[in-house]
């Protein structure tokens, strides 16, 4: 006998979440439009990622559809934080059913809600994009309901200003951990770019600060994300290309300053992350005072400088050959000098390999010199194929010569005894402050 | 001394052609002197004929630089790059020598234009200036380059614009892009463009994307020089920004811990209801449900009581809650309903020992009257407390299907407990897409004071196991 289903077929607890959400959004008044952006919007800037690069290159032409994606980001603003504006960066609505106590949308604080309509967020994007303020959406949400609702809304919005604004900018979507394979499916065709934020660096502190987020099910929601995109790489038999999934990657967030972990630590799951799942990018958010805190986790003054460390850190992780020992393993407490940066802390603790000759060093050991970028390194190679180089050409190659002087020999310049001298950390490290009484 | 004027509109290709003229002549760079249209020619210039055609090998990176380096507002521009192409002549690696002080200031005038390239296409700001009954949209901007940037940029905002028209119109080159196509025009005045009501959305963005607690203003600017400023709606938002973000920042720390909304109570609970799968391993199920804190239930029970069966069972039985006899001995289906249900569904030939049997309600719920404990119905949030249980087990044994006795387990299992009698009997979706088959509950049954009415309802009850047993067969 075939099992006869009876009426549209429902899942028992979204029903009942649904009823419970009715009598939640009467405390929502009738916001308007711009009240609910500024609400949303405040409620946003939590998220550090504003990134719009590095998506596949596409164009209007044709006359049909609006936006391109060129390959490089482009900042169409700066806040006075010193933060890039890329993206129309919104929650779709601060509800959230959460309580995670660092969380400015968490339950239990008492901030103003809103909620955005699925029509309010395509309208905002398309017309703030039409005026060139922005580069397209990144759009993430408090958990209503239960996690597959809230991916659907996003999934929707996602699919109109693909679908039928025929938007051809760019679309970051914040996941859901624990949506649906088929949501997570489609967001991933749609967007440019995922991310989950795992949060806080280590398990106990997620466990800890965010009692309902399971980091188990962040890694595994990551995972998902990182075969989605290696599957739709490889072509089918007949050598058709897929769809491309997430083409912009995965990226995620770490809060840094809210728990204990050190450094190393924090560069140690970075490292586990960056390596795994094959993310994009890892930002480091520093812990920032919120309206309203939660008595759970005083409010400090942001670690803005330990911030700034921790990002040299992973350039020097992911572009320059350091390994994560080399980088904190000179460090008694497991954390980055905050004077200096790391590149120049690690060369005063190994001036036996110094001064290196910048007319014969390999690549690798020239990316290891203070004051030598990436681009730099370029250069010198490329010159050196020529001729011999000299100081003056170092600083026209765009070294910064302050910092690399001690660490090199070149025609016409040897550091003599600077390179050994006992005062070489404090010509670099800014001078004692009295420390501010608030 | 031969003079070039350069037109400002087409500047690439005019530079271009009148250095390969001069290069294959062999002028040397000091018998030249550059200009554009706007700078007057020298004393002792004449006017340059057409220079011969000729074809010149040049580095393709060179080629790359020239078009940008062109678009620069320094004068010297146009006789700098002929300088450093006549010393390419006999030395084309000079391109790669970075280290070469006329290469490094080029590619510095290059690494201008190409940054104030980037800064409008981030800094120009459209305002709309069409009708509503337009077919296109169009749109006005007014910028201020610092260089020339208007004609080597204006590709990028017609790949990007493509299905509006719009105008970005400068002190220097103004661009139109109408119905498709591009055209440039010069000295185009100021006009006024008419108010934007998307501009107030967007300053109301931007005043609130940003953080007071992180100041970093010199960060900001360095990015955004003031000189962008006048021309971009939010940044008259920008002083009082930040001469209000320390006081801000201070509020935020100073504020004391407020007491969570109302709400918070019930949110959570309703959450506690969402999470529905046990992670730990299989055999610490029945110890878990026995330490469950849940709901207040566990105050008052002697214990809970978890499901008892084969763990690959084809079928599950879930009853309403445990009753006195299942409180004492912690066993399910043990009381008097338990019993009935042992006998009807002999009778109905179904298998009892083959199935795995719970309760929607792990712990008794009851109202002490006298010596007696009275049953009592477990509450909708009671049933939701308790349903991540009854899902962990559905999960852990994953049955063909799941019949669901009386309100309480239809209401944990589909969302509903009404109406029980109308839809009885019949199949509906649970909890991981299993079916569930709702019937009555053997309480039920006991409670029935007129006989007739409850050998009817007894019949009824037969025939539904009778069903679940023929499903279950047919799907083992």
């Amino acid at each position: 006998m075939q099992p006869r289903f009876k009426g549209k077929p429902r899942c028992g607890r979204m029903y009942i979440a649904r009823r419970a959400m009715r009598t939640y959004t009467e405390h929502m008044a009738g916001y308007t439009l711009e009240e609910k952006l500024a609400i949303l919007s405040d409620a946003a800037k939590y998220d550090a990622s504003c990134a719009s690069s590095g998506s596949t290159k596409r164009d209007s032409r044709g006359g049909k559809s609006l936006g391109s994606n060129e390959g490089s980001g482009i900042c169409h603003a700066y806040a006075p934080d010193g933060r890039c504006i890329s993206l129309l960066k919104i929650l779709m609505t601060n509800f959230c059913i959460y309580d995670c106590s660092y969380c400015i949308n968490r339950v239990s604080s008492n901030v103003k809600r809103a909620r955005f309509s699925v029509e309010e967020v395509v309208k905002l994007t398309i017309e703030f994009y039409r005026r060139n303020y922005i580069e397209g959406l990144f759009l993430s949400s408090g958990i209503i309901r239960s996690p597959d609702d809230t991916m659907l809304d996003m999934v929707r919005i996602a699919r109109k200003l693909r679908h039928e604004e025929n938007f051809r900018g760019y679309i970051h979507l914040k996941t859901i951990p624990d949506a649906s394979p088929e949501l997570i499916e489609e967001a991933g065709l749609l967007a440019d770019r995922l991310s989950i934020n795992v949060e806080l660096p280590t398990d106990a502190s997620v466990k800890q600060h965010a009692p309902e987020k399971s980091p188990e099910q962040i890694r595994r929601a990551m995972a998902d994300v990182r075969l989605r995109k290696e599957v739709a790489r490889d072509r089918s038999h007949t050598g058709k290309r897929p769809a491309r999934f997430a083409p912009a990657g995965q990226s995620t967030q770490m809060i840094i300053g809210a728990d204990q972990a050190t450094d190393s630590t924090v560069l140690g799951q970075s490292t586990r992350l960056y390596s795994s799942y094959k993310l994009k990018r890892v930002y480091y958010s520093a812990f920032s005072p919120i309206p309203d805190a939660s008595a759970k986790l005083p409010l400090i003054s942001p670690p803005l400088q330990r911030e700034h460390r921790l990002y040299q850190a992973d350039w020097l992780l992911r572009f320059y050959g350091f390994d994560l020992e080399e980088i904190t393993g000179h460090r008694e407490n497991g954390n980055l000098d905050l004077e200096i940066d790391p590149k120049l802390s690690w060369a005063l603790a190994h001036r036996g390999l110094f001064p290196m000759d910048v007319n014969s060093a390999p690549r690798e050991m020239l990316l290891r010199i203070p004051g030598f970028g990436t681009k730099t390194v370029g250069r010198i190679l490329s010159t050196r194929r020529h001729r011999r180089l000299r100081y003056e050409d170092l600083a026209r190659m765009g070294a910064l010569m302050k910092k690399a002087r001690p660490f090199i020999t070149a025609e016409g310049w040897t550091p003599r005894a600077l390179t050994d001298s006992a005062d070489l950390r404090a010509r670099f490290a800014p001078p004692p402050e009295q420390l501010s009484l608030f | 001394m031969a003079h070039v004027t350069l037109p400002r509109i087409g500047t690439a290709e005019a530079w271009r052609e009148a250095a390969r003229g001069f290069l294959t002549a062999g002028t040397p760079p000091d018998q030249i002197t550059w200009g554009d249209n706007t700078a007057p020619a020298g004393l002792f210039d004449a006017p340059c004929p057409a220079p011969p055609a000729g074809a010149v090998t040049v580095p393709r990176s060179f080629v790359q630089m020239a078009n940008t380096v062109v678009w620069h507002n320094d004068p010297e521009r146009f006789a700098r790059l002929y300088t450093f192409l006549w010393r390419l002549r006999d030395a084309p690696q000079l391109m790669s020598d970075r280290g070469d002080t006329d290469l490094a200031h080029l590619r510095r005038m290059e690494k201008n234009v190409r940054r104030c390239q980037h800064k409008m296409k981030a800094f120009v700001r459209f305002r709309e200036i069409g009708g509503p009954e337009d077919t296109r949209r169009s749109f006005a901007a007014w910028f201020e380059p610092t260089h020339h940037t208007i004609e080597p940029t204006a590709q990028f905002f017609a790949r990007r614009f493509t299905d509006m028209d719009w105008r970005i119109l400068t002190p220097d080159i103004s661009v139109f892009f109408e119905n498709g196509h591009l055209r440039f025009e010069e000295d185009h005045p100021r006009p006024e463009l008419p108010a934007d009501a998307s501009e107030a959305l967007w300053v109301t963005y931007f005043r609130n994307i940003f953080n007071p607690a992180r100041l970093k203003v010199r960060a900001m600017q360095s990015e955004m020089p003031k000189k962008y400023w006048k021309n971009m709606p939010e940044a008259a938002a920008i002083p009082d920004l930040i001469a209000s973000a320390p006081a801000r920042a201070r509020e935020m720390a100073l504020a004391a811990p407020t007491l969570p909304p109302l709400r918070t109570a019930a949110v959570q609970a309703q959450q506690a209801a969402l999470q529905s799968v046990w992670e730990g391993p299989a055999e610490a199920l029945p110890r878990a449900i026995h330490a469950c804190t849940r709901c207040p239930l566990h105050r008052t029970a002697t214990q809970a009581v978890p499901g008892e069966g084969p763990m690959d069972a084809d079928l599950m039985i879930v009853g309403e809650q445990p009753g006195d006899q299942e409180d004492l001995q912690g066993r399910p289906f043990v009381g008097p309903a338990g019993q009935l249900f042992d006998k009807v569904a002999a009778m109905a030939g179904l298998d009892r020992q083959a199935a795995f049997v719970t309760n929607a309600v792990k712990h008794f719920k009851f109202q002490p009257r006298g010596r007696k404990r009275l049953h009592q119905r477990p509450d909708k949030s009671e049933i939701q407390h308790c349903r991540w249980w009854l899902q962990a087990e559905v999960a852990q044994v994953r049955p063909a299907l799941i019949v669901a006795m009386g309100a309480t387990a239809a209401e944990a299992l589909t969302g509903s407990g009404k109406d029980l009698m109308r839809r009885r009997g019949q199949l509906e979706q649970g909890p991981e897409g299993i079916p569930v088959l709702i019937t009555l509950h053997p309480a039920y049954l006991l409670r029935m004071p007129d006989a007739q009415k409850r050998a009817d309802a007894m019949s009824v009850f037969e025939a539904d196991l009778k069903l679940a047993a023929q499903i279950t067969q047919s799907a083992g």
